[in-house]
């Protein structure tokens, strides 16, 4: 009795229980209401099925949010993504529409090339603007963000640029493996982050500015640099997620492309486990975080609710995730509960420290 | 003073918090129109007896009563209104908003639901004049000085007919000149009858303002003393007090040549370092292998020292020379190159970092040092932590539990083993064994005298003397931010011979008793 | 030393720093205006002037509700959601034949409502307004599409009456009656931040909220209120706009929010809380609103070049508060 009681303890103590447990239950329901939900076939050599589309379709958001893992992990935030998306999107149909021989690699190469530099240039904007400048990072995003569609647009001149480029469409629907492209685009994209922040030791050096930025800076950290590093870096993130969804459509709409991926980003970091507050972050954790929303989105449709109505239950998960993280919001509810068995168990309670 | 009867008694106050009994039975009077200063060392008790006294916490045992008539505070709003107001170190009052909003926000004249401007204006210009202070009464408070921003918080506090003034450290922040303008306004205020319960660490400001003294030790009352009676030196010994040696395990290592020491080029030698509002210039010297002391009271600088050393504040002006040669200590990035290492008083805010496990903590300041793109090897990592786990007995032993559940004595060990990791050459410790229980505290201590032995350089904060003395071959002494002596530690140097420093501001003094 | 030689000097430049923000948005509107009036002829016309605040109305009743949360140093990301979700209740609700009087007040209480929710969750859960008002906005704009997918046109009389009403001079000239509610809004908000309680400690909680505390003000109930107001002026917002677009729309005013900030910012208010003035707001929504003016009278700029100037401006706002120092924490 005792020892189930520890595991089950050790288990949904885990970070990755809650979020899983979430996703579970989402499948679960989506089989029940549709027993062929979970079933995959194989046809013309690739495989289908939805469990195959919501891999494909949370791609673009898989990218975006690992770039906003890491930002939001140094105490920051990063409103601009959807802005970038859509500029690196826009520049690479652009480029790919002015050339002769649109279904040249070298052509998509550098179109990409192009895209992603401009997108670095952006996180670099970002990036000087929290870590030298100092200004907040909600505010210093905002700008970008407001500004970014406007430039997307101008890039495009306010025309949807469509595109017919094989190379380019592959990395929104192309397939490998019998599996889409996209997949692995951000599984690889998933195992680059992973390996850059926890092969090197930026992982912990984030973390530790993110959760104590006055012990790191005592500790000889020089935060500014890395901090910059997570805005580039996320907006590298978004610039291939951008790619990506301009790829599915084989178009860049300066106005829609990427738009509000920045609140579902968001969510997904914070549905994975990482504070908004900064410190731990769990690349782990905020693809579940991206698979459970592109998964409420999938399950919306197949339940023939209008697209837009999934936002209510956006809403409520929201507002679920944020409760069940505050300590306010714990602390009533764990008194409430520790009134409940006699009283004896107080004694099991950790020593509290107080301040002298 | 009127010897009338006292406006506020506390009688038999005891508070504790799990694990920490912060007062015992502590008494405490305050007669209308005199100025009563409270004094101890940290972990007193002061700041407790006033949360009790204003409400913000609750009392275990004990009675307050406020003109005769006992009150049991909710809270410094209710204590506000009955009489009893509080203007504390940090002023609060909103920088933006204008002084007489500052003063009578929350009681504004109004007419109808409408602030009435004109009439909070003329208000705030009255009250003003009645300290004395002539100030543009529109123009936002953030334009005026601290000291001024500090008036007008007191002028706040007296505007609701208080009896008794709750003044915590107000003057840590102000430079002479605005001691002097408080004083004036302080001296006023009594005369008018209000009764005033001044804190502060500066010996000479008691001296020259308060009429009354009460002591506590380590949450118990040591007594109440008339300024008059109690000479400085006594007051410094009521405060730090003569602990019992509990740790006889460690033989006095000090007492040795410190002219062998000196030999030779210093590790570190710093001229005329200081920073205004924190510390006056200072010269400093330490050689590799030395243990250098700094003594003083709360508040007198001591922190502000090793911060400066450690580039944790940039200096105003000053030089430095490390092996010789002429340097600089502008950030802490820059000291830990230079072999330089901190490990901060405050523990929770500015040393370990929560979140993180005990291993990632530890090895934080060497992969700072290395940068992030050399990771040290895992296999290097868990060595070094193995290492220092065992040495310094952290407990529990698992180094991949995050540092936020370890008690007070095995998180300062972590931080002690950051610093050791990195093999500092100087290694300041800002009262490394304050708030951890005593076995922690012998350990750290043997480690310090094991490390000056293997020739690390050593600046030991503490507030405890005996420990000091223990531990320093050279103690340098801090009053009221200056450095006023640099004393050898040798066989005539002794707690009261530095106490005697603290007091009077100077050793020479000694020689000629 | 006397406090008289302490105290004056220090005070001296306090007008203009404080003013700086305003005083630098209202010399960009003039230098807009006179590039205006000296490129088109037709821009001089007084009805210019009044199209403008004809066409922003309803932003300038949200953006002086957004200057309410900002200047407790919060957000409210809802208000673009709210506005439609009021447009399209009330254009729901009259479809279903309910009389124009009851329609106002229920879509008067919608917003309000979700604001005090808001508040709440902000206060007594402690957890970010980011997040709590993005939730706000998700389900705001969840309301509107499960209410319909489609855009919902108003036939109602009160309602076309309120869309037609021209208020003009001889010559020409008009206003409609949601620029006069406008502006009724602004003379009560701009008299409730700088004459009553409740205004005041929301500047004393965006200066400093433990001071607030401190002081005895009420900060919780503060922080609740000004969101209420926001959620009250983003209801009057959507009533102003289903009377100039005569429908309720699932989609429109998105991205309204960042229009909203940014007017409030470039009208001078400091992001971090503390300081800014209603008259400030409204030279902000001015500043769009003539951005607009001027690029739809040159014909060969594009409307993305809208977002590319309000996102300058932003920063250029940003970076002269950072500038003149207005930090107070």
């Amino acid at each position: 009795m005792n020892a189930t009681m520890s595991r089950y303890r050790t288990m949904t103590g885990h970070r990755l229980f809650w979020p899983a447990a979430v996703l579970f239950v989402m499948l679960a329901a989506n089989t029940i209401y549709r027993p062929g939900f979970l079933s995959i076939e194989l046809k013309d050599g690739h495989l289908y099925g939805s469990p195959i589309d919501i891999l494909r379709l949370s791609a673009p958001l898989i990218l975006v949010a690992l770039g906003m893992t890491l930002v939001i992990s140094t105490g920051g935030i990063d409103l601009s993504v959807g802005s970038v998306c859509a500029i690196s999107g826009a520049i690479a149909c652009m480029y790919i529409s002015k050339q002769s021989d649109q279904n040249s690699l070298v052509v998509v190469l550098t179109a990409l090339a192009m895209a992603l530099g401009v997108a670095l240039v952006l996180g670099a904007w970002n990036g000087v603007l929290v870590a030298v400048i100092g200004i907040q990072p909600i505010i210093a995003t905002l700008i970008l963000m407001v500004a970014g569609r406007g430039l997307a647009q101008l890039i495009t001149q306010g025309q949807i640029i469509t595109i017919n480029s094989e190379p380019f469409r592959a990395i929104g629907l192309g397939h490998l493996l019998t599996l889409p492209l996209a997949i692995f685009i951000a599984l690889a994209a998933a195992l680059l982050v992973a390996a850059f922040t926890r092969r090197t030791a930026l992982g912990m050096i984030v973390e530790s500015v993110g959760g104590n930025a006055e012990a790191s800076r005592l500790a000889g950290i020089r935060s500014g640099r890395v901090i910059f590093l997570a805005y580039v870096l996320s907006a590298a993130c978004a610039a291939i997620a951008g790619f990506m969804m301009t790829a599915n459509v084989s178009s860049a709409d300066g106005n829609a492309v990427g738009l509000w991926v920045e609140l579902d980003a968001i969510l997904a970091v914070v549905i994975g486990g990482t504070s908004l507050a900064g410190g731990r972050f769990f690349l782990s954790g905020t693809i579940i975080g991206a698979l459970i929303i592109q998964t409420l989105t999938t399950t919306v449709y197949a339940m023939d609710i209008s697209p837009q109505t999934s936002l209510l239950f956006k809403a409520v998960v929201v507002i679920a995730v944020c409760l069940i993280q505050a300590p306010a919001f714990r602390a009533r509810f764990s008194r409430r509960r520790r009134n409940a068995p006699p009283p004896a168990t107080i004694a099991d309670k950790p020593k509290e420290q107080v301040p002298a | 003073m009127t010897d009338s009867r006292p406006v506020l008694t506390m009688t038999g106050i005891s508070k504790s918090f799990p694990g920490v009994r912060a007062l015992h039975d502590v008494n405490f009077r305050l007669f209308p129109g005199e100025v009563h200063a409270l004094m101890g060392e940290n972990g007193a008790g002061k700041s407790t007896l006033i949360k009790v006294l204003t409400g913000v916490y609750d009392t275990d045992a004990g009675a307050i009563t406020l003109e005769g008539d006992p009150v049991s505070f909710t809270g410094p709003m209710q204590a506000t209104a009955a009489g009893v107001s509080t203007v504390f170190q940090e002023v609060n009052l909103c920088t933006n908003l204008s002084v007489a909003e500052n003063i009578f926000i929350g009681r504004e004249s109004r007419r109808l639901g409408a602030v009435r401007w004109g009439e909070v204006r003329r208000r705030a210009r009255a009250l003003l004049a009645r300290l004395d202070l002539d100030l543009d009464v529109s123009a936002p408070l953030g334009s005026y000085s601290l000291a001024i921003q500090q008036m007008v918080a007191i002028a706040r506090a007296i505007d609701i007919k208080a009896r008794v003034l709750i003044l915590d450290e107000p003057t840590s922040s102000l430079d002479a000149g605005e001691v002097a303008q408080l004083f004036r306004i302080m001296r006023q205020l009594r005369d008018e009858g209000i009764a005033i319960l001044f804190v502060t660490h500066f010996l000479d400001q008691v001296y020259e303002i308060a009429d009354r003294i009460t002591v506590l030790r380590n949450g118990g009352l040591v007594g109440e003393y008339l300024t008059t009676e109690l000479p400085q030196l006594s007051l410094v010994e009521k405060m730090i007090g003569k602990e019992l040696d509990a740790l006889e395990g460690i033989e006095e290592h000090s007492r040795r040549d410190l002219a062998a020491l000196e030999e030779g080029t210093p590790l570190v030698a710093v001229s005329n370092f200081g920073r205004a509002g924190a510390v006056e210039p200072f010269s400093l010297t330490i050689h590799a292998g030395e243990v250098v002391g700094l003594a003083g009271l709360l508040g007198s600088g001591r922190t502000e020292v090793a911060r400066l050393l450690f580039g944790a504040d940039r200096t105003d002006g000053g030089q430095v020379a490390i092996d010789g040669t002429a340097s600089s200590l502008r950030t802490p990035a820059q000291a830990i190159d230079h072999g330089v290492g901190f490990c901060s008083e405050n523990r929770r805010a500015e040393g370990i970092v929560a979140d993180l496990s005990v291993r990632e903590n530890m090895i934080l300041a060497m992969q700072a040092a290395r940068g992030w793109l050399r990771p040290i090897p895992r296999r290097r990592q868990d060595e070094l932590v193995d290492r220092y786990v065992k040495a310094l007995n952290i407990r529990p032993a698992d180094p991949e539990v995050p540092v936020r559940n370890l008690s007070g004595g095995n998180q300062q060990k972590v931080l002690l083993a950051r610093w050791l990791i990195t093999e500092p050459r100087l290694l300041i410790l800002d009262e490394p064994t304050r708030g951890i229980d005593i076995g922690a505290k012998t350990e750290i201590q043997k480690l310090v005298t094991q490390l000056s032995d293997g020739g690390m350089a050593v600046l030991f904060i503490s507030a405890e003397l005996e420990e000091v003395l223990r531990l320093s071959h050279k103690v340098a002494v801090m009053r009221d931010r200056q450095m006023v002596a640099q004393l050898a530690n040798d066989d005539s140097l002794d707690a009261d011979r530095i106490m005697q420093t603290i007091a009077s501001g100077s050793h020479r003094e000694e020689a000629d008793r | 030393m006397t406090t008289g030689l302490l105290t004056p000097g220090r005070a001296r430049f306090r007008l203009p720093r404080k003013q700086i923000p305003v005083l630098a948005t209202l010399a960009l509107l003039l230098v807009m205006y006179g590039i205006g009036v000296s490129q088109y002829t037709a821009f001089s016309n007084v009805q210019v002037i009044f199209n403008v605040f004809i066409d922003n109305g309803f932003l300038l009743v949200v953006a002086i509700g957004m200057t309410f949360v900002i200047l407790t140093g919060g957000i409210d990301l809802s208000v673009g959601s709210v506005v439609a979700m009021t447009a399209m209740v009330s254009a729901w609700l009259l479809q279903e034949g309910l009389p124009a009087a009851l329609v106002l007040v229920i879509a008067l209480l919608i917003g309000p409502t979700l604001g005090l929710l808001m508040g709440c969750a902000i206060h007594f859960f402690d957890i970010q307004p980011f997040i709590v008002t993005l939730a706000g906005m998700f389900f705001a704009r969840g309301m509107c599409t499960f209410i319909s997918g489609s855009s919902i046109p108003i036939t109602d009389g009160f309602w076309t009456r309120m869309s037609q009403e021209r208020i003009g001079d001889p010559r020409g000239n008009f206003v409609s009656i949601s620029v006069l509610i406008a502006f009724v809004v602004v003379a009560v908000a701009a008299y409730t931040l700088a004459y009553t309680r409740l205004g005041r400690n929301v500047y004393a909680i965006g200066g400093n909220p433990q001071s607030a505390l401190l002081m005895g003000l009420p900060v919780g109930r503060t922080r609740i209120a000004v969101y209420t107001i926001s959620g009250l002026c983003s209801a009057i917002g959507g009533i102003l706009l289903s009377f100039y677009t005569l429908s309720g729309a699932p989609l429109i005013a998105v991205g309204m929010e960042l229009d909203v900030i940014a007017a409030v910012v470039i009208g001078g208010t400091v992001l971090t809380g503390g300081a800014g003035y209603v008259f400030g707001t409204v030279l902000g929504v001015l500043v769009l609103g003539v951005i607009q003016t001027l690029i739809t009278f040159d014909g060969s700029l594009n409307s993305w070049w809208t977002k590319i100037v309000i996102g300058g401006l932003l920063f250029a706002f940003i970076l002269l508060q950072r500038l003149i120092g207005i930090r107070y924490k």
